[in-house]
């Protein structure tokens, strides 16, 4: 009798391909077309960079420059305040032992994962408009804090979990206080997933739309709700250019995240 | 020392000046850029423009928190009206706006804002539809374009995403009054949006202009000046002046209640109100202003564009807001309508 | 993105007694920022509805009537069942159904075919499918858009090698909503079945195989119980982001079909202007999705109990 090869199914190869292509054909259709000459969108002009260069200097830069910086200013501070709060949360979580609430504290962090976001969405517009607070970055920020947590938690506790407390028992064994076990043996050690983490929820802020645009305040926008209002009025070319810098940075992040997962794993 | 004044008097004031904003509140696509930056040349004011697009996105915006957030926003006619009653109009007199006397005869005592005591116009326009001459080349003076459209519309047709406006170009097909009560008008208003549904590609007030250059409609209900925009994007298009009428509107610039920078508001009325200002606005949105001296600034290709010049005898009808008891039935319309 | 258990290997008790100092920031943030709003949106289901928006505080189930009950266009007939919004809501289901399974038919193929290559082919397989996970929803939503409309790239390359002799029509379709739902949510189902696969047994596949199971039969009936709870948690990471989505039918549907994310919004920043009924339809999604989370979470305990 042959021997099967019990890892191989014929056609699985095939679906892999082409979920590939699925995957990546509307991306390289768009940064393709970001790179046409012509005006119009569907018909092929030549190749030029002038998009681009309507990106940084055309009419429309400075509210997308300015949307860019709101999303990136509103990633920064949510996702780091995510981090903070979900590292502190995980040391809860894996290093105090049993204590009340512990399974409704962890029902509360994924909290955010099991509410649909447009019901979150609508629950911080209600609440906002219900407090009279519509100040500014001020509201996006404080609702993808909540909604980051357990994004950055996710990574952090996953580290933990393979982190065992032998090292830090030797270091107090050693006369370390808690608090110097903390900063330098198990923090060092978490670095990775807090790392991990902290990309996680920043990539997660920064790709909110509908979050954002029921609690925006006046004036402010960013670069999701920028683009929207620009799309509903036309795929124009220079939104193509900006899609396509989009997905250069996020080649370049996730790579990043790899390596240093990678180098994560190396030192454990 | 007279001299070292005045000099510091002026860098005092323009210190001050540049510290002063405008927040306003507008459609999409309807503001120039270089206009908001001769703006802030003049008067240091800097401005930050946010944009809806539709007059009750508007009103929902404002009624969700934002009122007390924007200086100024740019209501149709009869959103000015409903703003009005809902008492979230801030108002002014008219000579704290010194070009208000600029204001066109027949704009000033308009039934939405009597004397014109918190609005100034911006623009004003029709409302109808327009069709893509390469799919249909017959008549297409009737509203039965969108409301029972021929074979080669059918499946192709964008409609605003507006209760006000689709609602009363649908009323006009059927000749039956706005913001009527009679149940069997309202039942036969129902059955026929319903209906035409079927025909129709999508809902839209912010794509109706892509969506005619781009191809994915071959007709949509559409703003003129918008619709002079796709044509002159280069889409084969044509804007119908309907037997049943086309809908006229106005919009303006409306002092908000609770305005956080009431001066720089009336600044920047006062600013539009100047003609060459108006008409620079003019020559981009490309619908009409109602400022007086406006004519010698004026882009030829806007002011003798055919969608700016409806054929003698066209029809014209104003949106009119309901009263409550009768806007339930018409939001119950629309939601039935949307499912 | 299963969430990791408490506890675990590492049940330490180092920090015992500080517990409620280290959580302390989760509550408040959460709490503050999602607990009681959601509280909030659940009283503002059960007000009466201001004309044109905002809320009277009187206590009203006139939002849940409007939902479950057809009074008729001018709400003085005999009360029969409403079926619009459950139509809605079904529909919105029935996509969202319909998404997960097409993902989970291109999904479990690719997760299996990365996990059994060699260890290091596999990160380099599995970072080429998150990276498109990591670009913007809005902006794949739009390049989805641009690639399918009538006259875009893939009706141009049909028609010029003559496929077709008329552009497919998909713009604007409930098919485009389902395409971009797919589309969308595709990694959230290949990544856990991916890790499931990766730390399945092959000798449970050589013992089916001692005894003479086909390669089809060893899938149906060792593989496929095996990484079942990989294929559950993928289901439902694809199944209810699915179920509110509002970026494909708004961009991809022409928000000419309500699906539930589109009927929410609306209620708040369209026309209608009816808080309480967009927060009892908000409820009643949320109830939706906490039922299936429920059932899910009983389907773990009792496979970690067995």
């Amino acid at each position: 009798m042959k021997q099967l090869d019990l890892r191989r199914f014929p056609g699985f190869f095939a679906i892999t391909l082409a979920c590939v292509f699925v995957l990546y054909a509307p991306l390289m259709v768009v940064a393709v077309y970001s790179f046409n000459e012509s005006t119009s969108i569907t018909r092929w002009g030549g190749f030029s960079l002038s998009w681009y260069a309507d990106v940084f200097t055309g009419p429309e830069s400075p509210k997308f420059q300015r949307a860019a910086l709101n999303s990136l200013i509103i990633a920064v501070l949510a996702g780091s305040g995510a981090t903070l709060i979900a590292t502190s949360a995980a040391v809860a979580m894996h290093r105090a032992g049993r204590f009340k609430a512990k399974t409704a504290s962890f029902a509360l962090i994924n909290l955010p994962l099991m509410v649909p976001e447009v019901v979150t969405a609508v629950a911080s517009l209600i609440f906002f408009t219900a407090i009279g607070f519509s100040g500014g970055i001020g509201t996006i920020l404080l609702a993808h804090l909540a909604f980051c947590i357990p994004f950055a938690y996710l990574p952090i506790a996953a580290r933990m979990q393979s982190i065992s407390d032998s090292y830090e028992q030797a270091a107090m064994d050693l006369y370390a206080t808690p608090k110097e076990a903390f900063r330098l043996i198990l923090l060092p050690l978490m670095m990775p997933g807090i790392f991990s983490g902290f990309l996680l929820a920043f990539i997660i802020s920064l790709d909110d739309f509908l979050i954002t645009n029921f609690v925006k305040g006046a004036g402010v926008e960013t670069l999701p709700t920028a683009i929207f209002g620009a799309v509903k009025q036309g795929i124009k070319p220079n939104i193509m250019a900006i899609s396509t810098l989009m997905l250069g940075v996020s080649v370049v992040f996730v790579t990043l995240s790899w390596l240093i997962g990678r180098s994560g794993q190396k030192t454990q | 020392m007279n001299k070292f004044l005045a000099t510091s008097l002026i860098a005092l004031t323009a210190s001050a000046a540049s510290a002063q904003e405008l927040k306003l509140y507008n459609w999409f696509e309807y503001m120039p850029q270089e206009l908001l930056d001769k703006f802030t040349a003049e008067t240091g004011i800097t401005v930050t423009m946010d944009t809806y697009d539709s007059n009750e996105a508007l009103l929902a915006s404002l009624k969700a928190g934002k009122l007390g957030a924007y200086d100024i926003a740019v209501p149709g006619d009869y959103m000015v009206k409903i703003l009005g009653d809902e008492g979230m109009l801030g108002s002014f007199t008219p000579d704290e706006i010194p070009n208000h006397g600029n204001i066109e005869e027949q704009w000033l005592n308009v039934p939405f804002d009597e004397g014109r005591k918190s609005s100034v116009p911006y623009q004003w326009g029709s409302t109808s539809f327009a069709v893509n001459r390469d799919v249909f080349d017959g008549d297409i003076n009737d509203t039965a374009i969108i409301f029972s459209p021929p074979e080669e519309l059918a499946g192709k047709i964008n409609v605003l995403d507006t209760s006000g406006e689709t609602l009363t170009l649908a009323s006009m097909h059927l000749a039956i009054p706005q913001c009527t009560s009679d149940r069997d008008q309202l039942k036969a208003l129902n059955a026929l949006v319903t209906e035409a549904k079927a025909s129709w590609a999508s809902f839209g007030s912010d794509v109706a202009k892509d969506v005619l250059t781009s191809g994915d409609a071959a007709a949509g209900m559409i703003w003129n000046g918008f619709s002079a925009k796709a044509r002159n994007e280069g889409a084969n298009i044509e804007y119908a002046y309907p037997k049943q009428g086309v809908i006229v509107w106005m919009d303006n610039l409306t002092l908000l209640k609770d305005a956080p920078n009431r001066d720089s508001a009336l600044a920047f009325m006062n600013f539009m109100l100047e003609p060459e200002n108006a008409a620079a606005l003019t020559n981009f949105a490309q619908y009409s202003g109602g400022v007086k001296g406006m004519a010698e600034f004026l882009d030829p290709e806007v002011a003798n564009s055919p969608e700016n010049n409806p054929p003698e005898g066209t029809k014209t009808v104003f949106v009119e807001a309901c009263p409550e008891e009768i806007q339930v039935m018409y939001d119950a319309i629309w939601t039935n309508l949307k499912k | 993105m299963a969430a990791m258990a408490p506890g675990g290997a590492s049940n330490s008790e180092i920090y015992k007694g500080n517990a409620g100092k280290l959580l302390l920031p989760t509550w408040l943030v959460i709490g503050f920022f999602l607990l009681i709003p959601v509280a909030l949106m659940a009283i503002y289901s059960f007000l009466t509805k201001e004309f044109r928006g905002g809320v009277i505080w009187e206590f009203s189930l006139t939002a849940y009537d409007q939902f479950f009950l057809n009074r008729g266009l001018f709400g003085d007939e005999p009360p029969s069942i409403e079926w619009t919004y459950i139509g809605i809501f079904w529909r919105s289901i029935w996509q969202a159904g319909l998404a997960t399974v097409l993902c989970l038919l291109i999904g479990f193929p690719t997760a299996w075919f990365i996990a059994t290559r060699a260890p290091r082919d596999r990160t380099i397989w599995l970072l080429i499918v998150t990276v498109p996970y990591w670009v913007n929803l809005l902006i794949r939503t739009v390049s989805m858009k641009f690639l399918i409309r009538d006259e875009g790239p893939l009706n141009a390359l049909l028609l010029s090698t003559g496929i077709i002799d008329a552009p497919l029509g998909l713009i604007n379709t409930n098919l485009a909503v389902q395409l971009g739902l797919f589309y969308s949510y595709l990694p959230f189902m290949v990544l856990p079945v991916y890790a499931a696969v990766e730390r399945y047994d092959f000798a449970l596949s050589e013992a089916a195989a001692d005894l003479y199971a086909s390669r089809w039969t060893i899938l149906r009936l060792v593989i496929l119980p095996v990484v079942k709870p990989g294929i559950i948690a993928g289901c439902i990471l694809v199944f209810v982001p699915s179920l509110g989505a509002f970026l494909a039918p708004d961009l991809l549907g022409g928000a000419k079909s309500f699906m539930i994310g589109s009927l929410i919004e609306e209620q708040f920043k369209g026309a209608a202007g009816n808080w309480p009924f967009g927060a009892a339809a908000a409820m009643i999604l949320m109830t939706i999705v906490m039922i299936v989370l429920l059932v899910y979470a009983r389907s773990q305990t009792r496979e970690a109990k067995a």
